[in-house]
């Protein structure tokens, strides 16, 4: 029986299988932040160990930074001891740190892919749920706790089970307006926030093929919102486009030794999946989350389901999310009210996401109605907007382009929504309390946030936008 | 550095009958900038614990003195969300030994595993029964014996299994730690790299 494109990079990372127990994983790449790593660099000191192989870890802090003003000091003291901590753990561990103000800071999903450090059949981990990211590049990536930080620095490898295997096929073409932000939300939303727990998924199918490489990073992005241990999409012509050239891409005869490899990176003819899903691209629509996990989303011209569709069981839960959003079911989502606009973090922060909302911006004006940071993925991508002439169009239509970080994603930094208020944003979670304390959250992507941006509330793009 | 060895425990239980309970709700991100690992207790569940002024919601259940016990007991999907082991270290911090779920995210399930604290997931009906027992008597009790890897409703007397990996089990019952096992494979590791792929 063939092998799952999963499986040919698991399996070739399997150092040695413990008896029901996990497998010692070889980790070829380690991204690390300030915020899930300090503890793990305080556990080898304490063991008297040092870091295994520092060439393999790359540093970058992202999630407690500020996004205006970063050429001061951090005015945060707690988040400027963590930024300097990370600073001081990877000068005394010889790790290659881009820190604040390095022309490669960012958020280490965004910098990873665009340094061409993320390859095909790689084993990529950080202490960080979206490193599922980078498997848009055809690696096994995903988001390991402190403790396994600390096992990845201290030996280059972490004990993990093996996860069973998903396929989800997205076959035909997308509709205009419908972005790959929707994709991922119209799945999440059909199967749960936990459809996937216990799986690694492969995306395939058309629709899939034909998304750009940001594209693609957007939705493996969001795989551990319906719980999968990651996701990931077979290397094709459009991942080696994007690697080529990049600063830590293989140069030369590496090159084609490399692309050689990575084309033999498919999921055999007759391998076999634990789970096979399969949706018509016609099917998705401009999509939005009403509630207070990723899986509560719906269609933008749909309405909030009623009572009645919510299991017995779920009644409770669903009513407590509903009571949170302030918002009965069976409401109809177009025309709700929207304070705040976040276009940014690593789901939706890349230069593709902001030239998407500029030029749905573009010869409008922000609603008075509304705040809106948008926030790049990182310095690269900040650089670009500028050249590329996106800040001085944002700032026409009303808008101002910030610095890069993970910004109002978690609300780590000043970039807090305001209890009660509601934001739609690009990033990934709508939980309770995600971007503020009782901060009000609507997932969606750049588009659907252009909208509401110049609305002022919720609007399906495709009834103000012209495709 | 070994773990809290984990054997068995009988104990009352608190009952959260919430079903995706995500690390965002047991640890808000704006208490991660810690950079050691002590006092998440004190910030368990945090906005759903305190009012914005810092005093305790009355409605909530760890400030209802009826509930108590090293054991938490949640609705479907417990610790979905991010990665962030300062979850795990939250509820050791505060004292729970175990949690048990219908179901559970991943990471989070390891993050427990790998503090000490056990992840106890069991049937639907199982979880209901211990739901109801609670609403009955207050002070409801649960076993949990990790060598048997069985559960029991103490006041009904219903008893189930649940699962965990050999190897894990070990690790719990003996306090040993995944890090000095992996440090004792250096030979092993040296020799992956050898015959990885290059380019």
């Amino acid at each position: 029986m063939g092998k799952t494109l999963f499986d040919k990079i698991w399996d070739s990372h399997v150092v040695k299988t413990i008896d029901d127990g996990p497998n010692v994983l070889y980790i070829d790449r380690h991204f690390i932040h300030e915020v899930t790593s300090p503890q793990a660099f305080g556990g080898i000191k304490a063991r008297g160990s040092k870091v295994a192989r520092p060439s393999q870890v790359i540093a970058t802090p992202d999630h407690n930074i500020p996004t205006i003003n970063q050429h001061l000091t951090i005015q945060d003291e707690l988040s400027r001891v963590q930024v300097e901590t990370l600073k001081k753990n990877c000068e005394e561990n010889g790790i290659t740190m881009y820190g604040l103000n390095h022309p490669y800071n960012g958020i280490v999903h965004v910098v990873g892919p665009e340094l061409g450090i993320t390859q095909p059949g790689m084993t990529i981990v950080c202490g960080d749920s979206h490193t599922s990211t980078h498997g848009a590049f055809g690696s096994i990536a995903f988001g390991i706790g402190t403790s396994e930080v600390e096992m990845a620095l201290a030996t280059q490898c972490i004990m993990q089970p093996k996860p069973k295997s998903m396929r989800i096929n997205i076959e035909g073409e997308l509709d205009k307006g419908v972005a790959s932000k929707d994709i991922i939300l119209y799945i999440i939303s059909k199967i749960t926030a936990a459809g996937g727990t216990g799986y690694f998924v492969e995306f395939a199918g058309s629709a899939i093929r034909s998304l750009s490489m940001e594209a693609r990073m957007t939705v493996c992005n969001m795989s551990i919102e319906m719980g999968a241990r990651g996701g990931m999409i077979a290397p094709d012509e459009t991942t080696f486009e994007y690697i080529k050239g990049r600063e830590q891409a293989p140069q030369g005869v590496a090159w084609d030794k490399a692309v050689a490899h990575w084309e033999s990176l498919v999921t055999d003819a007759d391998a076999q999946f634990d789970k096979e899903l399969t949706f018509d691209a016609a099917d998705i629509e401009p999509m939005i989350t009403y509630g207070t996990n990723p899986g509560m989303g719906a269609k933008v011209c749909e309405n909030i389901p009623s009572l009645d569709t919510i299991e017995d069981s779920s009644k409770n839960t669903f009513q407590k999310s509903m009571e949170y959003m302030g918002f009965e079911a069976g409401d109809k989502l177009e025309g709700k009210q929207v304070d705040y606009v976040f276009v940014g973090s690593c789901t939706n922060g890349r230069i593709e996401d902001l030239r998407a909302f500029c030029e749905a911006v573009k010869g409008k004006q922000k609603a008075e109605n509304i705040t809106a940071w948008i926030v790049p993925g990182s310095k690269q991508v900040e650089k670009q907007a500028i050249e590329e002439g996106l800040k001085d169009q944002l700032e026409a239509a009303g808008f101002e382009l910030r610095q890069p970080g993970c910004s109002a994603c978690l609300a780590m930094n000043d970039d807090k929504i305001p209890a009660g208020k509601y934001a739609v944003a690009t990033s990934n979670r709508n939980f309770e309390g995600r971007q503020g304390p009782g901060s009000r959250t609507m997932l969606a992507s750049p588009l659907t946030a252009a909208a509401a941006a110049v609305t002022g509330v919720v609007t399906d793009p495709r009834t103000i936008f012209n495709f | 550095m070994p773990i809290d060895k984990f054997v068995t425990v009988q104990t009352s239980f608190v009952p959260m009958p919430i079903e995706n309970v995500d690390t965002d709700q047991i640890i808000p991100a704006r208490f991660l900038k810690a950079t050691t690992k002590d006092g998440f207790g004190d910030n368990l569940f945090y906005d759903w614990r305190y009012e914005k002024d810092g005093s305790p919601k009355a409605d909530f259940v760890l400030n209802n003195p009826a509930y108590s016990g090293t054991v938490l007991v949640a609705g479907k999907n417990f610790g979905s969300g991010s990665s962030r082991e300062h979850a795990a270290w939250a509820i050791d911090g505060y004292g729970f030994k175990a949690v048990v779920s219908s179901f559970f995210a991943d990471i989070f399930r390891g993050n427990s595993l790998n503090n000490g604290v056990l992840p106890v997931q069991v049937s639907e009906a199982f979880l209901a029964g211990l739901f109801k027992a609670v609403d009955a008597d207050n002070k409801a009790e649960v076993k949990i014996d990790l060598e048997s890897q069985t559960i029991t409703n103490v006041n009904t007397g219903d008893s189930e299994g649940f699962e965990i990996n050999s190897y894990k089990k070990n690790c719990l019952m003996n306090g040993y730690d995944d890090i000095d096992y992996l440090l004792s494979l250096s030979k092993e590791i040296e020799a992956y790299e050898a015959k990885a792929v290059k380019f």
